[in-house]
């Protein structure tokens, strides 16, 4: 007989097999995490019913086997070598297996080169993620299924990682986006991500066979996939136990299987993880601990039927939940309501109006104020007064608790807000970045991965003795520390309460970057609906060692401080707008979603129709679809830079055609190969402005998954150039970039620099075309010429010495004019800006931070707010050298020190730092950058960008920036 | 921003202990007793767990690579443990001085001493780029002489062990061996002796041959190559103790020498002048480092290789690896070195290949996991995986992507020795022993 028991991360399976390779006994099931448990149950089982005298071939495999297999001393099998084992066995003739697990993926060539890929540490799972995605959804694996059937539709939606993917798909859901669409677009994503994250470059084809759970569960998904890779897969009998059965086979030691399961047993009461101290000690502590909150009570005034007085209405439209509020004229609580938003809104808002114009017919609505995601949505469909940003909505809210708030941190369902407030003015936000979105939802979804309802299972952990240190990282991680933790025996109570720390940690260290309480203020208000949680208000008040406030209504801060808004606002005696009566009765909506289609953004447009023929339009980056006019972009030098580049035509030449990628440090350089290879006679051209496609053509020849956006668009572009039919594509290598003056050195980054490199290493277009990627030095104009003499020779011989020189000359001329024109158009938007009274925003990145995808149009999006947008290198010669507390080595780098510089002696000018995920260098420089601002009293805005299109963290960022300039410009008005 | 931060003077060399973070646990040994013989007083850092890395987070940016976050976690880790005299301690900290991030270490650990409350404590710097000045560790000839000599007498000790230890009859031999050497050449280095051509010549042959007479038993096990981010690679608090790791999974270990990358640094800033022009000395200061290093090169090849042990490539050979792969001009973080050693590391046998970063390490975007595709097509035996470290990376999934790979260099390696015992029988051969193809 031969036993394979695979446990995986979220599920175990088993097989007994008899001699003849007969599947006498087969299991699959859910082990919540209690590996052990239910591996000892199943093998004291199957010992007893299907193997006469106990004694087996077996073998382990599976994740969450490794360090079970090793403990009692049995055999472990790799499980994607398991995999190969009983593909090659089971079906004979197969090319390449594609397996998704709970959190792994895994691409299996087995012809032409025998290759293994598993997915990177990044990214991330994908049962678990379509298991996410679903519970967001609120769908059955199953129903989604079902659902993907019915989709005639996809969206785009990020695919690098599970927390990406949500970010983009809650606004879709929030937007009113059809779950059918929704669901085929998560699994087009999983698609996308085994294919760029396992297969780099190598064709999938041939016979294809699908394993693993939802890939056998899935019929859309397996759909997705044949579609995609144009290929007929086939998930084969048995599909769920392949690496069961392949550990079976390879097996080849027997054992006692009740004997192990005895040994199983006592190796569960071995506790061996990293723990930290108890959240309590003991009953006592805990009843002081709720004494003390208990004290923090809004004051609350009776809503009775015949109410008739005014009242303010706070409505926060949150990503998962919906948020409403109604105090009196003296800021009293009348009442509350806070329901799940179950993918749209409206709806639910329209029930809880309905109602309390149907219990209080003398109601008089003075205001009506909205927040949150759903912000604009809410306000537009039922006519609301005021829309304020959450921010400031939560600020107000604190501000009335405790009128002395120094700090205010707010962790809800899907985001972290954290502000500090100086002068009654909020001086600095930290938003969760797109990677540390753990937040409320986080806890949910472990809850419930572990069987258990949110509430229940925060309490489980208020007396853990042990609770698990799982660090302060994002949820991918945190399922693999989970995952080792339970492996090493922590029971579900130190789990829970290592999950609670772990939030805490996360939103002191990664979010707001403190060191000690004393950074943060020592008046800490606490709110969002994360902070009910005792044990997660525990771990933070022991995390900082001080003691917060804590509202009663913590979840409802954003609800309460609107209509606090609204309060303010609202004039003596005034009726609010909200739709009347009659009018909220007859209150319909309708939602379709539509291509805009006006220009090459081709924006996917989320349309509301309310009755009265009202509209109302998301999802558009500029007013075009909404007001018909396109974006001039006047005041906005980023789209000067855009035109000046793309005004660089191809002017044909003897010499032939070459071509440029146009990414990364291109993006400055072009107008300088442009002039030089011109002059040369070469006719030049660049790659297209980079888009969603582009991207997605060259995903697949990335070996790196997580370097930074823009240096992963290089391959799109490419692909791009290798359709032009050039004579040769030019992307040089670049350890040095132009010397400013401005730093101890003048280097470009590792990845600016060498990614030609990487381009020549493993895109399979530049084969078919010269691919001239030498290392240039145009810091050394004079060697400069000498050598790219030298080079060019290489691979166009006759050109004269003369020649370059000449070429290299205009090269530098053209150069230095594009750079002063950019500086002079600066100049005039900076001039005319004042004159109109306007915001001056620096949006500082790189010169490739220009490019729309790389942005996400966020230059835009800050000039319809009404500011100018200039960048960081058309002040940064404004500047001298200056000392920094960081090696200041780097030119871009240091251009955005000297324009951070600049903007401290400039009243009306903000900077805003566009930083892209995994750029290394900005870790280093965005701390720096912020000391620089703060130390003449400026907010340091940061804006983190990805492939990540969605854009509502940016906007409330943004929107808050504005808020508390304008709050700082009031007070000093006051003060003048 | 500019702080003044504490300089370490000519009269702490009396008066204060320099705590040195642990990357390399041998050759940082060697090189401790070689500080002390200048007239330092040093400790080398042993402290680790998992309040370094969590002392990290709490005082770097988090994005921040993690050698920066263990180092500077060590460091403040050290001066909390209260076994320190906090004014007359002092740290010393390396400074590549290229465009990788590793350059900004010693700011960062700075502003973290400042945040922390230890602003007083001064910060040395060890480079050869001339950053620093004034606070720096002084260079002079003999002291360079006696680093070099330290690193390779290192090297050397890492080499011995890593291709003794698996086929070791009495586990243990080879560990105690190496144990009792570095207490001799620490000896020599605070002495100062040793480390003259002729004293390394003799004692480098007495060490590979005290070696060599440990029993083991040939057996053809699983090689395996760690490439990597420099103090990923080295250090068992960056890799999750990879090589006791890869000790239990019955491999042997091929850990590159940290001379290589001493080399390295030494050949780039001529290469550097000769890709983008500059004066005479530049374009051959790094011949005559290098140079000044040969010698002691071929002493330790020939001392390896007299014994019957694997000897790595000089590194005049090692530089022509990179044709074919990536320019000699990459020269940030590892650059071209990593992708080189993983070249030779094929081409000897290990071509099972564990490339080691920190997670979202920027050079090794380049060199590293930028190159794999095009080894494969060169070398089509290659079987590298890459591992990423992090403070949150659990060592359970770091450790199953090994296991892979090491499936995939086992099956190979039984499929290997199949094929050689029918030929061994086919013609008669006897039993293989160290000299044959499989160690060799």
């Amino acid at each position: 007989m031969k036993v394979g028991l695979d446990v995986g991360s979220t599920t175990i399976k088993c097989v007994v097999m008899d001699d003849a390779d007969n599947i006498v006994y087969s299991t699959y099931e859910r082990h919540f995490s209690h590996i052990l448990e239910k591996s000892e149950e199943l093998l004291r089982r199957i010992a007893g019913e299907y193997i006469p005298g106990g004694r087996a071939v077996f073998a382990v495999s599976g994740s969450a086997g490794m360090g079970m297999a090793e403990s009692v001393g049995v055999p472990f099998v790799q499980e994607v070598f398991a995999t190969r084992v009983a593909a090659n066995r089971l079906a004979p003739g197969t090319d390449c297996v594609i397996e998704l697990g709970g959190e792994d993926a895994k691409i299996l060539f087995l012809t032409g080169g025998m290759e293994v890929r598993m997915n990177g540490s990044c990214a991330g799972g994908t049962g678990a993620f379509i298991d996410q995605m679903a519970t967001l959804l609120k769908l059955s694996a199953d129903e989604m299924d079902a659902a993907a059937g019915k989709a005639e539709k996809t969206y785009t939606i990020a695919s690098r990682c599970g927390v990406f993917a949500k970010s983009d798909i809650q606004p879709l859901i929030n937007q009113g986006g059809r779950v059918e669409d929704i669901a085929a677009s998560i699994y087009q994503a999983v698609v996308n991500q085994t294919i760029a994250g396992l297969a780099q470059g190598r064709p999938i084809r041939g016979n294809i066979l699908y394993l693993g759970g939802p890939l056998t569960f899935s019929k859309c998904l397996r759909d997705a996939f044949d579609k995609t890779l144009g290929v007929q897969g086939t998930c084969p009998e048995n599909s769920l136990l392949f690496v069961a059965m392949g550990a079976a086979f390879y097996a080849d030691q027997s054992f006692n299987l009740r004997d192990l399961a005895k040994r199983l047993k006592n190796r569960g009461s071995m506790e061996t993880y990293p723990s930290q101290p108890p959240l309590f000690e003991n009953q006592a502590q805990y009843d002081q601990f709720q004494a003390r909150h208990a004290k923090a009570a809004v004051p609350r005034a009776p809503f009775r039927e015949d109410y008739a007085a005014p009242v303010h209405i706070g409505i926060d439209s949150g990503s998962t939940t919906v948020k409403v509020a109604v105090i009196d004229q003296d800021a009293r609580l009348l009442f509350t309501d806070y329901r799940p938003n179950l993918g749209n809104p409206v709806p639910l808002i329209r029930e809880v109006l309905q109602s309390l114009y149907d219990r209080h017919p003398a109601l008089h609505v003075a205001s009506v104020t909205t927040t949150g995601y759903g912000e604009d949505l809410a306000k537009h469909a039922f006519h609301a007064d005021y829309g304020v940003v959450e921010t400031v909505a939560h600020f107000t809210a604190a501000r009335h608790f405790l009128p002395n708030v120094d700090f205010i941190i707010d962790i809800g369902g899907q985001d972290m807000k954290c502000f500090k407030i100086d002068q009654g003015a909020i001086s600095n936000i930290f938003l969760n970045e797109a990677c540390s979105s753990g937040c409320g939802s986080f806890l949910q979804t472990f809850a419930q991965a572990l069987g258990y309802d949110m509430r229940e299972f925060a309490k489980l952990g208020l007396f853990a003795n042990r609770p698990v240190d799982l660090g302060s990282r994002c949820t991918v991680f945190m399922n693999s520390s989970v995952k080792q933790a339970q492996k090493d025996g922590a029971t579900i109570e130190n789990i829970s309460a290592g999950l609670s720390i772990s939030v805490v940690k996360n939103a002191i260290y990664k979010v707001i970057r403190a060191a000690s309480p004393e950074e943060l203020g020592r008046n800490i208000v606490v709110q969002g609906g994360t902070f009910y949680n005792e044990a997660v208000l525990r771990a933070f008040e022991k995390e900082m060692g001080v003691e917060v406030i804590r509202p009663d209504i913590a979840g409802l801060m954003g609800a309460f401080g609107a209509a606090l808004y609204g309060r303010g606002k609202a004039a003596r005696g005034q009726t609010s707008s909200l739709l009347g009566r009659q009018a909220l009765a007859g209150f319909s909506q309708e939602t379709c979603s539509e291509i805009c289609g006006q220009c090459g953004n081709n924006c996917q447009l989320t349309v509301n129709t309310f009755a009265g023929g009202e509209t109302f339009i998301s999802g558009n980056r500029c007013d075009r679809p909404v007001t018909g006019k396109a974006d001039t972009g006047e005041g906005n030098l980023y789209a000067y830079k855009r035109r000046l580049i793309l005004g660089y035509k191809p002017v044909p030449g003897a010499r032939g055609k070459i071509g440029l990628p146009l990414c990364l440090n291109l993006w400055e350089l072009f107008p300088f190969w442009h002039a030089f290879f011109t002059r040369l006679g070469f006719a030049v051209y660049h790659s297209p402005l980079s888009s969603r496609d582009l991207y997605l053509k060259g995903q697949g020849t990335i070996p790196s998954d997580t370097a930074c956006f823009p240096a992963k668009l290089a391959h799109g572009h490419i692909q791009a150039l290798s359709r032009l039919g050039l004579d040769a594509v030019f992307y040089p290598c670049m350890t040095y970039n132009i010397d400013e003056g401005l730093g101890q050195n003048h280097y470009n980054c590792p990845v600016v620099a060498y990614y030609p490199e990487v381009i020549a290493g493993n895109c399979p277009e530049i084969k078919e075309t010269r691919f001239i990627y030498d290392y240039v030095g145009i810091h050394r104009p004079k060697d400069f010429t000498r050598k790219i003499h030298a080079i060019l020779g290489r691979y166009f011989p006759g050109i004269s010495k003369k020649e370059i020189q000449q070429a290299a000359d205009a090269a530098y001329a053209e150069y230095a004019n594009h750079m002063s024109l950019v500086r002079k158009e600066g100049a005039r938007i900076v001039a005319q800006a004042r004159a109109e009274g306007r915001r001056i925003i620096v949006l500082a990145g790189r010169p490739y931070h220009v490019d729309p995808e790389v942005n996400h149009g966020i230059d835009t999006l800050i000039t319809r707010s009404g500011a100018a947008v200039i960048t960081e290198d058309s002040i940064s010669n404004l500047v001298e050298k200056f000392p920094t507390t960081v090696l200041n080595q780097w030119t871009y780098h240091s251009r955005l020190y000297a324009a951070a510089k600049y903007c401290c002696g400039q009243p009306d000018m903000d900077l805003v730092h566009l930083v892209s995920f995994g750029c290394g260098v900005d870790s280093i420089t965005s701390d720096e950058t912020r000391e620089i601002l703060q130390s003449a009293g400026k907010l340091y805005t940061q804006l983190k960008i990805d492939e990540i299109t969605n854009l509502g963290a940016v906007r409330i960022r943004l929107r808050s920036l504005f808020a508390a300039l304008e709050e700082q410009d009031e007070t000093r008005r006051e003060e003048a | 921003m500019e702080t003044q931060y504490p300089v370490f003077t000519e009269e702490m060399k009396e008066t204060h202990t320099i705590l040195i973070p642990n990357m390399a646990p041998v050759q940082f040994r060697i090189l401790a007793a070689a500080m002390e013989r200048k007239g330092y007083h040093v400790e080398l850092l042993g402290n680790c767990g998992s309040q370094v890395s969590e002392l990290g987070l709490k005082y770097v940016h988090n994005d921040t690579c993690y050698p920066a976050l263990l180092v500077i976690g060590q460091f403040l880790d050290a001066l909390g443990s209260g076994k320190y005299d906090l004014d007359h301690t002092a740290l010393i900290i390396t400074q590549t001085g290229g465009g990788c991030r590793a350059s900004n270490y010693i700011f960062l650990l700075r502003k973290a001493l400042e945040r922390a409350g230890y602003g007083h404590i001064p910060v040395l710097s060890l480079n050869f780029s001339g950053l620093e000045k004034g606070n720096s560790l002084p260079m002079d000839l003999a002291f360079i002489r006696m680093a070099l000599a330290a690193i390779y007498y290192g090297d050397l000790l890492v080499t011995l062990k890593a291709q003794t230890a698996p086929y070791e009859i009495h586990r243990g031999d080879a560990a105690a061996l190496q144990e009792k050497w570095l207490d001799v050449i620490c000896g020599w280095m605070r002495e100062g002796c040793g480390f003259n051509q002729l004293e390394m010549k003799i004692a480098m042959s007495k060490i590979a041959a005290a070696f060599a007479v440990i029993p083991v038993r040939r057996t053809p096990k699983v090689k395996v190559g760690v490439v990597g981010e420099i103090y990923v690679k080295y250090s068992p608090l960056g890799n999750n103790n990879l090589e006791e790791f890869l000790a239990s999974q019955d491999c042997e270990v091929n850990l590159p020498g940290l001379m290589g990358f001493v080399q390295y640094c030494a050949y780039n800033p001529s290469e550097t002048a000769r890709l983008y022009g500059g004066s005479f000395v530049e374009k051959h200061v790094s011949d005559l480092v290098l140079g000044y290093i040969a010698p002691m090169e071929k002493v330790i090849i020939k001392a390896l290789k007299d014994n019957g042990y694997h000897a790595p490539l000089p590194f005049s050979e090692l530089t022509k690896l990179t044709e074919g792969l990536i320019s000699k001009g990459d020269k940030m973080g590892e650059g071209w070195l990593l992708t080189a050693e993983m070249a030779e590391l094929i081409r000897a046998g290990y071509e099972n290949i564990i490339c080691a970063q920190p997670f979202g390490c920027l050079p090794n975007h380049i060199c590293g996991k930028g190159m794999i595709n095009k080894i494969r097509e060169l070398y089509p035996e290659a079987n590298i995986t890459s591992i990423d470290y992090d403070p949150s990376a659990t060592r359970v999934n770091q450790e199953n992507r090994i296991k892979l790979m090491l499936s995939v260099g086992r099956e190979r390696l039984a499929e290997r020795t199949a094929g050689q015992v029918e030929a061994a029988s086919a013609s008669g051969a006897g039993t293989a022993v160290r000299g044959d193809p499989a160690f060799a």
